[in-house]
């Protein structure tokens, strides 16, 4: 029964795992990017001068450019969000939201003059994070599609971790010169062990973020399906003030940012603006979180028209709405200084590592006898491998060269950069179909080192004259280079493997049989 | 295997979200937070079942084992259903 038990644990870790497998991939690279998104994206837009500080009353006065901007360009909308200029990021970022059917809006203005900034059109950092929920399919299948993955992957580290037996002695063991099958296990359980605390966390608090989404029984339930009525019971949004149906005047919002600013302590995030025609407006000025684990912004409700508070959330939740905050908090990693946020993303590379890892071990525990060709299950896999393990690394990288490459004044650059992303994963996975697997692999990975050598070079031949900080920009382009050498000697060692060293010892005995350790 | 992978995936969200449900009527705390206990544990218990539906020794056993659960959950949420519906606003 025993025996039975763990066998059946090791048919499902394997092929759970083989089937998610390379959404997962995706979704452990872009989610392991998305630590440093604010970087990417100040990277992506070189032009952007940073400021000392930002005075409460440039927050007002902006705050007034923004709305008197929507006022002309988007009063159809029933929602207004405005993210406020902060020192790192000096500009005013402005969303609505159409009726259904109509595309959202979308504009970055300069918070001096409420004109559109001067700045290259481009997704940056928020593209990576974005996907790493949506994989930029519509939101709603995105979201289920990474939703079913990541609980795959909770059932495949639960039933990875009850076949293994030495879970302890895993953590030191990486057996490099015996059979490659034994190696790619050994690196496999080393990236899943070494890190199984983030593993399970990232994962289950992953699933957390959209847990009304995935499994809204209890609100429907006790709420009725009502999710506003529960969010704003829970203590996490302020209460929900439909529209009267009758038009209205918005207060000038420039007051409410500053009786915002005085009523709550923390750095101001953006507003948000409801139903901003009508009689029953709402303006919700939205905070940064207090220092701590909990993902909780600190909220002030105005009424539109009268510009008179309505509700102040700050802190106070009870003990489940914490734990579910803090969930959310340790996901996102807000939190973290530098030292700690490297330690997550150096785990999340594992995490891309123990994926990887177990998706080239599938392929490597079958590899056909020498003299048979693979049958086309083994070759999809491996096709499909290479395509997501090489394809995505290369993706990114051309995504951050057309950033670079592609002209200033293009229409719908921003759009462009993503379909270079794509044009660039699509061809290097089909073109990696073709040759013997040993080649096509070290192909595609040199291929994905030389791009990010040719992102730095693009980068200081196009866009030094920008630097506002040379050493960050520097500092960024060491990074980028950092994995051009970790993709080339990958690439480096695929080429270099030969028959472990046991199998050369043997094979230098004379009359061994050559090539019997690649099994 | 099939019919396995079919009862985890069916039962262990079935059974998750009956017990999301019957959980957010029941714990003795407000609502908002039963609701968000009861949601939190909900992909744990759809593990424990889904590890359940490939651990059980037959696929017999094992849909026996998901059904009953189900049925139980089922009938209990009914009960409290129909207790709740005359007072909830």
């Amino acid at each position: 029964m025993k025996q039975g038990f763990r066998q059946s644990m090791a048919w499902m870790h394997t092929w759970s795992g083989l089937v998610v497998g390379w959404v997962l991939f995706a979704v452990f690279v872009t989610g392991t990017a998305s630590y440093y998104r604010a970087e990417i994206s100040r990277w992506m837009q070189p032009e952007l001068r940073r400021e000392a500080a930002i005075t409460p009353e440039t927050l007002a006065a902006s705050a007034d450019l923004a709305v008197a901007h929507l006022q002309a360009h988007a009063g159809g909308a029933r929602m207004w969000f405005v993210t406020l200029p902060t020192p790192e990021r000096p500009l005013v970022e402005l969303f609505w939201r159409n009726r259904p059917g109509t595309p959202p809006g979308h504009v970055l203005l300069d918070p001096q003059s409420g004109a559109p900034a001067e700045m290259r059109a481009t997704r940056g950092g928020d593209f990576f994070y974005r996907f790493h929920f949506e994989l930029n399919l519509p939101p709603l299948w995105g979201r289920w599609i990474v939703g079913i993955c990541a609980m795959v992957m909770l059932v495949a580290l639960v039933s990875g971790i009850v076949t293994h037996r030495r879970i302890f002695s895993d953590f030191f063991t990486l057996r490099r010169d015996k059979a490659a099958q034994r190696g790619w296990l050994d690196a496999h359980n080393v990236s899943g062990v070494l890190a199984l605390p983030f593993h399970l966390m990232i994962t289950y608090t992953g699933v957390v973020t959209l847990a009304i989404m995935y499994m809204p029984w209890g609100v429907t339930a006790a709420y009725r399906g009502d999710q506003q009525a529960f969010f704003a019971e829970t203590g996490q949004v302020t209460r929900n003030r439909p529209p009267a149906g009758e038009p209205g005047t918005l207060a000038p919002v420039g007051p409410m940012v500053a009786k915002a600013l005085a009523t709550i302590p923390e750095p101001l995030e953006r507003l948000s603006i409801l139903n901003p025609r009508d009689a029953n407006s709402t303006v919700v000025a939205v905070f940064e979180e207090p220092h701590g684990l909990s993902h909780q912004h600190p909220q002030v409700a105005f009424a539109g028209t009268s510009g008179t508070v309505v509700e102040v959330l700050s802190g106070g939740l009870r003990p489940a709405a914490k734990t579910f905050t803090t969930m959310v908090g340790l996901h996102e990693a807000h939190f973290a200084g530098a030292a700690l946020r490297g330690l997550f993303f150096l785990c999340g590379l594992l995490g891309c590592a123990m994926v990887g890892s177990g998706l080239v071990l599938w392929t490597v525990a079958r590899l056909p006898k020498s003299g048979v060709a693979a049958g086309f299950g083994w070759r999809l896999v491996h096709t499909l491998n290479l395509g997501t393990i090489a394809g995505l690394p290369a993706g990114i990288a051309a995504y951050l060269l057309a950033n670079r490459l592609l002209p200033l004044d293009l229409a719908g650059r921003a759009e462009r950069e993503v379909w270079v992303f794509f044009g660039a994963w699509i061809a290097v996975a089909v073109a990696g179909a073709w040759p013997a697997p040993r080649r096509a692999w070290r192909g595609a990975l040199a291929l994905v080192a030389a791009l990010f050598v040719a992102v730095v070079l693009a980068d200081v031949a196009t866009a030094r004259a920008l630097w506002d900080d040379p050493a960050w920009f520097l500092g960024f382009d060491a990074a980028l280079l950092a994995l051009a050498a970790g993709f080339a000697s990958i690439s480096y060692k695929v080429a270099r493997f030969a028959a472990p060293r046991r199998a050369r010892r043997a094979a230098d005995a004379p009359a061994a049989a050559p090539q019997m350790g690649r099994a | 295997m099939a019919g396995r992978v079919v009862l985890a995936i069916g039962g262990g969200y079935g059974i998750a979200g009956l017990a999301t449900a019957l959980l957010s009527l029941t714990l003795p705390m407000s609502r908002a937070e039963a609701v968000t206990t009861a949601t939190l544990a909900s992909f744990a218990i759809m593990v424990g079942i889904v590890v359940v539906a490939f651990a059980a020794r037959s696929l017999a056993r094992a849909a026996a084992i998901v059904g009953g659960l189900a049925l139980l959950l089922g009938a209990a949420l009914w009960l409290v259903m129909g207790s709740t519906t005359g007072f909830t606003p």
